[in-house]
């Protein structure tokens, strides 16, 4: 288990400096400069802008800093593009915007996907069973972006009470998070089907039948634990999907959460807020995959030992 | 879905039948993957075949007529117009040739890494395989779609530069390959990240396969490395490689759309499903179906290419069809 834990840690750490290398480097050799599209920019006040960030010098020096004001000062360096304000604050205003979202969505397509594919699997290959996969492949087909704008002019038109974009009231997360929960919901409900019939077909599931346990009874106290160990297996890139869902959902709901500030930055070329956009989604997936990994251990007792 | 049907009650297989008959007849019983396979060559010969011809007989995607602006489907042009006029059916046929063109070169790209990478690694074993292994755990623990996008950035000016390159010194047409050096970053970029899954399966299917009494008999009997490889091995994997190959052009097709619907895609002259549904949006409340026509061609080919792509799992690999 230690050791299941520590490799995850280890291999979070080193995905994550190569990450934010590569990104750091990247960001610096794509065409274009970040202050190309200031209005009345000299070459002088431009070179006076670059000096200013420290974007004049050599781009190992700039690197050496970067990481010296992040140790040193716990500075991530300030936006080029949203002038005087400190990239940290901006992911520290869209984060828990975007966490939200994102775990309502997460939510929702567990307490979706997992009992459609639980129904699928008891009913193999009856029509419930086939209505509940199309119904699963459709969610993984029809994806938020055509979803979100039918959500906007079927249900948020004829019913007032939901705005059509924003996040001003508590209601607005409402059409956004389902749209964002039928990916993952799709593929949960595809895993946990598939799980739950390799399962059913085990001996001891015909042993506790022949015994005379309820059904009920089977599924929920010997079924669905090993069942369900592809889906949690999955929730670790489930996270991800939603996290790069959201830059779609984000934009197409005007939820003022961190997939903005991730496409604004690759358009206008922000270095510092591409950097530490990638370096947060990364320590976000490390995170996801390692509470994947403790709850399959938690599930799995042969883990344990491992 | 319709999964397992092979499963509980197997077809009777006749003696000489070989394996990819055998799975053909499997494939035959399921009708949706039948009907996605059909669809999806409707599709392809819709966008690649249909689309040119049309295109011979006058009709053009980009040709505006600001005067039969937002025509209803049937006056003068099949699906009607757009917001400047623009022959509806002409712009989701040719936007569909680039999201299939886009997927199916992203996919032909990472079957190839793929293979090549995963079938090193199951064949070699050993450490090589670890080490190996654990760089494509590594890489898939990125954020995917983030990669993908910083990486289409930072390729782009030197693939124009390419491009360039060839109209200048080999005398390509300058407007086709403005046209593809626009779609080749995004097609890299896609592929550079997206061979890892198809490498653990290469990798596990070869790793299977060298253990078996075949490949021990033709490494004894002292065949070169080479000759194993290419008539033992790789024929072998074939299967799982088809299927996950059919599952991942859906995938990029998604990919390619989501992109180019945040504006990180592709981008004008080249226009895509994603670009169209992105437009497509803002008329929603008074044309709907400029949203639709899109939407739906878009969704079917996903419906499609996933059925065929589980029906062939199905056919060919029945034990580990599961999801």
């Amino acid at each position: 288990m230690l050791k299941t834990i520590l490799s995850r840690l280890i291999q979070t750490v080193v995905v994550v400096f190569a990450l934010v290398t590569f990104t750091f480097f990247a960001a610096r050799a794509m065409p274009g400069n970040p202050f190309a599209s200031d209005k009345a920019t000299t070459p002088e006040e431009q070179a006076a802008l670059e000096a200013y960030y420290g974007l004049d010098k050599g781009p190992i020096e700039q690197y050496y800093n970067y990481w010296k004001n992040i140790i040193l000062h716990g500075d991530f360096g300030d936006s080029l593009s949203m002038k005087g304000r400190k990239v940290s604050d901006l992911i520290a205003e869209s984060f828990p915007i975007s966490f939200t979202l994102g775990m309502t969505a997460l939510i929702l397509g567990v307490l979706i996907g997992v009992p459609l594919g639980v129904i699928a699997a008891l009913y193999h290959n009856k029509a419930i069973d086939y209505i509940a996969m199309v119904i699963a492949l459709a969610g993984i087909c029809i994806v938020a972006f055509v979803l979100g704008p039918l959500f906007q002019i079927f249900l948020a038109k004829p019913l007032s009470v939901l705005n059509v974009a924003g996040w001003s009231r508590p209601t607005d997360i409402i059409l956004p998070a389902i749209t964002l929960c039928f990916g993952s919901a799709a593929v949960l409900a595809r895993l946990t089907r598939g799980g739950m019939l390799d399962v059913l077909s085990q001996d001891y599931i015909r042993t506790a039948r022949a015994k005379g346990v309820p059904p009920l009874k089977i599924i929920t106290k010997h079924a669905l634990r090993p069942a369900l160990m592809p889906a949690v297996t999955y929730l670790g890139p489930a996270f991800a999907a939603i996290i790069t869902g959201s830059f779609v959902v984000e934009n197409i709901f005007l939820v003022p959460g961190m997939g903005q500030h991730f496409v604004i930055g690759i358009t206008a070329l922000d270095f510092n807020l591409i950097v530490a956009l990638v370096f947060f989604y990364g320590i976000l997936m490390g995170i996801a995959n390692l509470l994947s990994d403790l709850a399959l251990i938690f599930m799995d007792p042969k883990l344990r030992n491992a | 879905m319709s999964t397992t049907a092979s499963l509980v009650t197997p077809p009777v297989v006749e003696k000489g039948t070989s394996l990819w008959a055998d799975a053909f007849t499997r494939l035959k019983k399921n009708k949706l993957a039948i009907l996605g396979g059909i669809v999806v060559i409707l599709i392809l010969f819709l966008c690649f075949i249909v689309t040119p011809i049309l295109g011979w007989t006058g009709l053009d995607a980009n040709a505006q007529d600001l005067s039969n602006r937002f025509a209803n489907p049937g006056q003068g042009s099949v699906l009607g117009t757009d917001q400047l006029g623009r022959d509806m059916l002409m712009r989701v046929l040719e936007g569909g040739q680039i999201s299939l063109l886009v997927a199916l070169l992203a996919t032909l790209l990472t079957a190839t890494v793929g293979i090549i990478y995963g079938g090193i690694a199951g064949y070699v074993g050993g450490r090589t395989e670890a080490i190996m292994m654990r760089i494509v755990d590594g890489l898939l623990a990125m954020p995917f779609l983030i990669i993908v996008i910083l990486l289409r950035e930072l390729i782009s000016a030197e693939v124009e530069e390419v491009g360039r390159f060839f109209v200048d010194n080999w005398g390509f047409d300058a407007d086709l390959v403005l046209r593809f050096s626009n779609l080749a970053p995004l097609i890299l970029a896609i592929a550079a990240f997206g061979w890892l899954t198809m490498g653990r399966i290469v990798r596990s299917a070869a790793a299977s396969l060298r253990r078996q009494e075949f490949v021990e008999a033709a490494r004894s009997l002292g065949l070169p490395h080479r000759r194993i490889l290419f008539r033992h091995i790789l024929p072998n994997m074939l299967g799982p490689v088809i299927i996950y190959a059919t599952l991942t052009i859906p995938a990029f097709i998604m990919y390619e759309a989501t992109l180019s619907f945040i504006g990180l895609g592709i981008e004008p002259p080249n226009s895509s499903w994603g670009i169209l549904i992105k437009e497509g949006a803002n008329f929603l409340e008074t044309r709907p179906l400029i949203l639709l026509f899109p939407a739906f061609m878009f969704s079917l080919t996903l419906f499609a290419f996933n059925f065929l792509g589980d029906g062939l799992r199905d056919a060919l690999d029945p034990k580990s069809s599961k999801d």
